[in-house]
């Protein structure tokens, strides 16, 4: 241990978890901000937490940080640091702190209890009063969590001058005056905890070479992905927790000639989207549970016509109206399912931020490539959470999508001939030589897409609908596991539920345990292997936040189960709203161990 | 429909590729447009909406290949089939918002929707008020016969009070719909009644209709011979009933005049009730990307989204 000037020593720490609680309405979301763009820009990794109150005008809300030199997987199960700014936020979020964990307090605010005094060790600072003493009378409530952010700024001995520039950038638009008083707040906590603290912590330099680094949210990276993708069309209807990035891209697309628009209703959004497809421009539309309820039948009319769309699901908690700030991960059937007939369609499930960026472009050139409807199943906490990553390289990422009106000879939309099933949606405006043109059809239809009630081509047809997604299966990447080849347990899970998996295995085998993760991003069709994988170990469990069914086990689980016939693959489910820690997975894991 | 500033860049090679193979276009014959023999019963009044459509587009000569035709579900919703251009038969009630996606995504293309009663102003009632209230860039003809016929029979929210159906057997009990009423409310820009019993008024409000640039609607009483026979012939002078066109003197952007006319007693009148130049969605929205754009002309998009994510860190 080193010590400071200041006589505190200084301790060297790879990562650290800070939860600030308080009201939405104090500015926590924007110290997180700040310390997940700080972490960006030190090439260290960073996941956040953070709650949305459910009532209009805010409430207690929190908002949790993990920053690390080396890889974050997961927001993190229990805090180092509480940062609470009322009795409230005390009471409720003291359980969330480690043993001997720290809890910074606003003196003004917080009362501590006796019998916690042992347990964590306290350092309470006035921080509304001293705020106001910095800045001034009025602008208590404005400046408190930038003054809060000067107190984390000197206990992990983060970068002085690169918050001082975070601070300048985001308050850029605004009078100079806030500027000054928001600096002169951070300047002001960052002095005061000098006097408060006898220790401080350095986070050891990450030694990964992440280089530049790129800062945002899973809904942001999803809205980008599809910019880079070429997109330059969608349509929604408000919904949370998809809304924003409606709100993204419609302040977005017009930049790139591009528009999205809001629509009247669920249904309107994406029969807006398929008219843009079929008119050449493949197009999206983005929703959560309730309103992917509602565009179920237009789906199948995606399906059956052969026209690409992207739809977006972030899921909440359902059914019905459900949890609507939640998360959840159980609309995998009804993405997989959902509309009337046989309507096969492709499910695609991002990993992390980082990966909705990249999901984004496969769905929509896969859309593309076998004329179908792709669903994107995010989730809220995929969603919300912010992530640092690599600045992808985007000349090379970044594809345009030119309509292409070259005119055909003759041409059939729905051509049993066509190589794997797989025909060319061509768009209005073709000049088709012959003269015979071609009808987008709902009902089933003849290759030409005139209506048929032929046995023949209902069956011909419904085959080579689904015969093109057998074909993409075939093309998928091959999955891999994380950890050992074949051993006792294989984990496997998918969407916000993969961060807390694979940091769970680490954990179990660092513990000596044989334990694999497979992460899962395409969930229909499966990409073909995965028996391969689940023949190299005992047990099998599935890791998705959805209920264990009436038959015990959740929606992948029965998927799987299903497909591979194999009663080994089980369920670990949870249907709390929120993320899976790594302990919960760990205890189920063992507890079904134990059991079977 | 006349051209409006582009929405979506359409680039040189998209707009003039289908003109540069056909330096000398052939004329746009009813023989060229003409595909399956429709479905419809005999003596329904489909029949003429079609013919007038297929007369229409003779006299327009609209490039065959920018013809988009889209209809939704009901006898009416059969139309894309019966026309030899591009087309999409989609679902019910739905077909306006999937036109609006065409027409703002192309703005090259000719949008026509054809619906019904039922389609337009049932399942699809909202849709089509906010359509017409976004003033989206399409031709939409309603063909209102007052009862659902591919469904056999059932009543429609145009059918007349007392009108027995199958699902109202001792009459109809709900008020009906005045589609040109609502059309007018909800912000159409173009509203017109004509009926498929006098050919040249039906051909009139077609071309009127697709000259104007906005959300056109023509509500066309075409009648069910087969479950509602008789329906229009107060409207028809062949049948002892009259058809009285808009008085001359009516002033089309009156909204208040023109709502009121919309409420004469049956069979009241025919001919445009409203029409005024309100910018349509596709010009307001084309507008918006003209000023967003001129802050990034001549950068490429993958430079443009860089600068977003430089901001982003």
């Amino acid at each position: 241990m080193a010590t400071q000037a200041g006589g505190a020593s200084v301790k060297k720490i790879s990562e650290a978890v800070i939860r600030i609680a308080g009201n939405s309405q104090d500015g926590i979301q924007a110290i997180g901000g700040f310390l997940a763009r700080l972490a960006g820009r030190s090439e260290q990794e960073v996941i956040t937490f953070m709650t949305i109150p459910s009532t209009i005008s805010g409430g207690p809300s929190i908002f949790q940080v993990r920053i690390g030199s080396g890889e974050i997987m997961s927001a993190g199960d229990q805090a180092d640091v509480l940062l609470a700014f009322y009795q409230h936020s005390y009471d409720e979020h003291m359980a969330s702190l480690k043993q001997g964990g720290i809890v910074l307090y606003d003196a003004d605010q917080v009362q501590p209890k006796p019998e916690w005094l042992q347990i964590y060790r306290h350092i309470g600072v006035p921080i509304t009063s001293r705020t106001v003493e910095a800045i001034g009378g009025t602008a208590k409530d404005k400046g408190k969590n930038i003054y809060a952010l000067g107190l984390v700024a000197r206990m992990f001995d983060l970068d002085v001058a690169k918050l001082e520039d975070l601070i300048r950038e985001r308050f850029s638009s605004k009078d100079p005056s806030v500027v000054n008083n928001a600096l002169t707040a951070f300047h002001a906590g960052y002095n005061q905890t000098a006097q408060s603290l006898d220790e401080t912590f350095q986070f050891i330099p990450s030694t990964r070479g992440v280089g530049r680094q790129v800062v945002m949210s899973g809904n942001e990276a999803l809205s980008y992905g599809f910019i880079a993708a070429g997109v330059r069309f969608g349509a929604a209807y408000p919904i949370t927790p998809a809304s924003d990035i409606m709100e993204l891209l419609r302040r977005e697309l017009p930049k790139y000639g591009g528009t999205y628009i809001q629509c009247e209703d669920e249904i309107a959004s994406i029969c807006t989207a398929l008219g843009a497809s079929y008119a050449g421009r493949v197009a999206i539309t983005t929703s959560s549970g309730p309103g992917i309820s509602l565009k179920m039948e237009a789906l199948g009319w995606g399906v059956m016509a052969e026209v690409p769309l992207v739809i977006v699901d972030v899921q909440r908690g359902g059914p019905s109206t459900g949890l609507p700030t939640q998360v959840e991960q159980s609309d995998l059937n009804t993405a997989v399912f959902g509309s009337h007939g046989d309507a096969p369609r492709v499910v695609l499930a991002p990993l992390s931020v980082e990966d909705c960026f990249y999901t984004a472009i496969e769905a929509v050139n896969l859309a593309r490539q076998y004329s179908v409807p792709v669903f994107i199943l995010s989730d809220q906490a995929i969603a919300t959470r912010i992530e640092a990553f690599p600045m992808p390289d985007l000349e090379k990422v970044c594809q345009e999508l030119p309509l292409d009106l070259t005119p055909v000879q003759e041409y059939k939309p729905y051509d049993l001939n066509a190589p794997d099933g797989i025909s060319r949606h061509i768009a209005p405006g073709t000049p088709v030589l012959n003269g015979k043109y071609p009808v987008a059809a709902g009902l089933e239809h003849d290759e030409m897409g005139h209506p048929t009630g032929s046995p023949k081509y209902h069956r011909l047809m419904t085959a080579k609908r689904r015969h093109k997604l057998q074909v993409l299966a075939q093309h998928l990447p091959k999955p891999s596991v994380h950890g050992p080849e074949e051993g006792d347990v294989l984990l496997v899970s998918w969407g916000a539920s993969w961060g807390p998996t694979r940091e769970a295995i680490n954990q179990a085998n660092a513990a000596g345990n044989k334990f694999a993760a497979l992460p899962m991003r395409y969930l229909w069709p499966f990409p073909d292997g995965l028996d391969k994988i689940f023949s190299r170990f005992k047990h099998i469990f599935v890791v998705e936040m959805n209920d264990s069914g009436i038959y015990g086990y959740g929606q992948l689980t029965g998927l799987l189960r299903a497909r591979f016939c194999d009663a080994r693959i089980r369920s670990i489910n949870k249907t709390e709203g929120t993320t899976f820690k790594v302990k919960e997975i760990l205890e189920l894991t063992n507890a079904a161990l134990v059991s079977a | 429909m006349s051209t409006t500033p582009t929405q979506i860049n359409i680039t040189s090679q998209d707009s003039t590729s289908s003109i540069a193979v056909q330096p000398a276009r052939k004329p746009l014959t009813k023989k060229d447009l003409v595909a399956d023999h429709p479905t419809w019963c005999p003596g329904c009044g489909d029949f003429t909406v079609l013919a007038i459509f297929f007369r229409m587009l003779e006299k327009k000569q609209l490039p065959h290949e920018k013809l988009t035709i889209v209809s939704g579900i009901g006898c009416s919703s059969r139309f894309p089939y019966f026309v030899q251009a591009h087309g999409a038969h989609f679902i019910h009630g739905r077909t306006l918002p999937f036109a609006t996606g065409i027409s703002l995504t192309r703005p090259d293309l000719h949008v026509f929707v054809f619906s019904g009663d039922g389609d337009a102003l049932s399942i699809g009632g909202n849709h089509f008020i906010h359509t017409a209230r976004k003033n989206v860039r399409m031709c939409v003809v309603v063909m209102d016969n007052q009862v659902y016929g591919l469904t056999k029979k059932q009543t429609s929210p145009t059918s007349p009070i007392g009108y027995k159906s199958k699902t109202d057997i001792w009459g109809a009990v709900d008020q009906p719909f005045n589609p040109i009423k609502i059309a007018i409310a909800a912000g159409a820009t173009f509203v017109a009644r004509t009926a498929a019993t006098n050919p040249n008024h039906l051909l009139q409000m077609m071309e009127a209709a697709s000259e104007h640039d906005g959300f056109s609607f023509i509500q066309c009483l075409s009648e069910c011979v087969e479950f509602f026979d008789g329906a229009f012939d107060a409207a028809n002078p062949r049948k002892g009933g009259v058809f009285n066109t808009i008085p001359e003197s009516h002033d089309v952007t009156d909204e208040i005049a023109a709502y009121k006319l919309a409420d004469a007693a049956w069979p009241g009148y025919f001919g445009i009730f409203y029409k005024v130049n309100r910018p349509s969605k596709n010009a307001v929205e084309a507008k918006i990307n003209a000023e967003q754009q001129k802050k990034f002309s001549g950068k490429k998009p993958h430079e443009i989204l860089q600068a977003s994510f430089d901001r982003m860190r």
